[in-house]
């Protein structure tokens, strides 16, 4: 099997601040990390490559800095790492970003085989989209597999793939057919540590580095800012409600103090609670 | 990055203009997809016609809705239930292909639909079928979808902007798709509010046929397994909620907040930061990327308040917030302030409602 994992390396969005005074994003000191939950995506791709043997090629489209996550990737075992950097890629939103993609992806079939499965996380934690996958499957014509929590089966012989699809209310089972995309829900899998030999290998190893003309682009005027229907215009902070919080001293038993006054402001509250209670 | 420089420059394109090419000219209107599977409809949809509307009115275009399913009557009951939501006429692709989602044929029936009848704004709600179906439609469509929006409005030249968190939920962005159509959105569940439902007669419907055949869908559904109920959170629809951060300190301490919420008949949840590290599964997860609740009560306890909790809980009508930090974010938007560890404060809020809650059950437990 050929299995190329769709990887972006974010910054660790949780440690991101606004400065209090100036409203912008510090983002000195903020380190870039690989998109979480992108790691259940690789580690998916290399069990079946386990099973069924194959390759495991890793893309990654962004700055130059962001070798250091293909070079994690390879160090959990993938093959390959490819990094499709280009000023040109620069501002793209998600429609820029799935044609360079899948122009790289589609370069990555002729160079290294065609793959069967190409695997993403769920969604970024700093775009927060979850709309590249979809993006990605519809351009490439591949079949579009979505919040997988599991995949069943899959015949090479037969070219089909099981999986089992999270939506609302259950589980759906779905039978499709390769190549196809899939999207892996977070917390289905245990991402393994990458043995010593991967990890000397991934220090060692030749990231592939496509510029736009690299990877085949057509139309450069469909990547980045330029090739992007969606445009921000504006920037802010949050406006701070006109009130901030109350706060109330509770004294020495602030428990039986925050009742009484709670139910003081706002008595309908008292028999709503009490009704709910009685109902359990 | 300099951080003395004022708010980041929007990648220079703040002052780009509206330009729309001519033959773009003509969509008109708003649409908003009523997503129903096995019969219900999910009140996401209820909701974006809600908002639907006041776009629309703003426009002064109509409001349509577009409702995808089986050919049956449950499917005919949502037809008739969007204009008692608001809709001024409904599109309509039913075939029995349709009764269970799948990619390949709903994409087809809503670029179908988009491209026949050109709307100018697209909204669908962003559920797991909705992010399915919105990311895979815009790519076809090549337009521009902006995703998990927290308000909707349009500008004095008509154009959609639609505002959400951005940089990991720090900040907020306003979004246009100025020189594309349809200028699609989604619009997770919670968010807007639920519209009220007036009865009306039913008004026009225009059919448009699927044009599939089975044999031309690749993807089967071999079967579908509903989820246990005891199991499914209330999060989204509960009146009251406790909520638990990271101020707790281990995981050990998210029972206290359990045990409040037992005590007061709340539904329990967590901020994003407790799912990321294992301690709360992702379905309690409170915030942007997780639920948004509409509670009369909501008590958030060791949870700072970053804009990512905040928008997932803003539309609460009494927050109330409990912090040893006074200086803490969630400050700036609850009702109510408790300086305190909520890992002391919790336990003696438990035992101090249920003693006036139910006093004489406390009591039985009690001996």
């Amino acid at each position: 099997m050929h299995i190329v994992v769709c990887m972006k390396q974010v910054p660790d969005s949780a440690q991101i601040r606004v400065h209090p005074v100036t409203n912008t994003i510090m983002r000195q000191g903020v380190p870039t990390i690989i998109n979480p939950y992108d790691l259940f995506a690789i580690e998916e791709a290399l069990r079946l490559r386990q099973q069924f043997g194959g390759e495991v090629t890793i893309l990654t489209m962004g700055p130059p800095s962001a070798e250091d996550s293909l070079r994690k990737a390879l160090s959990f075992g993938a093959d390959r790492a490819v990094l499709l950097t280009d000023r040109f890629f620069a501002g793209a939103d998600t429609l820029a970003t799935t044609y360079a993609l899948a122009t790289a992806i589609r370069k990555i079939g002729t160079e290294f085989g065609p793959p069967n499965v190409v695997f993403t996380g769920k969604q970024t934690i700093d775009g927060d989209t979850a709309q590249v996958g979809p993006g990605v499957a519809k351009r490439l014509g591949l079949m579009q597999l979505t919040y997988v929590s599991h995949i069943d089966k899959v015949d090479l012989e037969a070219g089909t793939i099981d999986v089992e699809r999270r939506c609302e209310g259950g589980v759906q089972k779905l039978r499709s057919k390769m190549p196809c995309l899939i999207s892996i829900l977070e917390g289905v899998n245990e991402m393994r540590i990458g043995s010593l030999t991967d990890a000397l290998a991934a220090a060692r190893a030749t990231i592939i580095k496509w510029s736009a003309q690299d990877a085949g682009v057509e139309d450069i005027a469909k990547c980045g800012l330029r090739g992007s229907p969606t445009i921000v215009k504006r920037v802010f902070a949050p406006k701070p409600r006109a009130e901030k919080a109350e706060f109330i001293e509770l004294g020495d038993k602030p428990a039986d103090a925050f009742v009484d006054e709670l139910f003081k402001r706002r008595p309908k509250l008292e028999a709503e609670l009490g009704q709910l209670t009685r109902g359990y | 990055m300099n951080d003395k420089a004022k708010a980041p420059a929007p990648a220079g394109r703040a002052a780009a203009k509206k330009e729309l090419p001519e033959h773009l000219k003509a969509y008109k209107h708003v649409w908003v997809f009523i997503e129903q599977e096995r019969g219900q409809a999910h009140p996401v949809s209820w909701e974006l016609m809600g908002a639907g509307r006041i776009l629309a009115n703003k426009l002064g275009v109509n409001l349509a809705a577009v409702i995808v399913g089986a050919r049956n009557e449950a499917t005919q009951a949502v037809v008739r239930e969007s204009f008692n939501y608001g809709a001024d006429l409904a599109y309509l692709v039913a075939d029995d292909i349709l009764a269970d989602y799948r990619n390949e044929s709903y994409t087809k029936a809503m670029t179908d639909l988009v491209n026949a009848y050109q709307p100018e704004i697209l909204l669908l709600g962003a559920t797991i079928l909705g992010r399915d179906l919105a990311g895979s439609v815009a790519t076809t469509l090549l337009t521009g979808l902006t995703a998990d929006c927290t308000e909707l409005d349009v500008d004095a030249e008509g154009s959609l902007a639609a505002t959400r968190p951005t940089f990991g939920g720090s900040l907020l962005c306003t979004i246009f798709t100025l020189n594309y159509r349809p200028q699609m959105a989604t619009v997770r569940p919670r968010v807007m509010p639920m519209p009220e439902r007036v009865e009306k007669p039913v008004g026009r419907v225009i059919e448009h046929p699927l044009g599939l055949v089975e044999d031309d869908i690749v993807t089967k559904v071999l079967s579908f397994l509903p989820d246990r109920d005891s199991t499914k959170s209330n999060l989204a629809f509960a009146d009251v909620v406790v909520a638990g951060g990271l101020g707790l300190g281990s995981p050990e301490n998210f029972q206290l907040v359990r045990q409040l919420a037992g005590a007061i008949g709340a539904e329990f949840g967590c901020s994003r930061p407790l799912v990321q590290k294992g301690w709360v599964s992702s379905d309690r997860q409170i915030g942007q990327t997780g639920k948004t609740i509409r509670p009369k009560l909501y008590i958030a306890a060791g949870i700072s308040g970053a804009i990512q909790h905040r928008v997932g809980v803003e539309g609460a009508d009494y927050i109330v917030a409990i912090n040893t930090d006074k200086n803490a974010p969630i400050f700036d938007f609850a009702h109510v302030g408790i300086v305190a560890d909520a890992v002391r404060l919790l336990p003696a809020l438990t035992e101090a409602f249920s003693k006036r809650l139910s006093p004489h059950q406390r009591d039985r437990l009690a001996s």
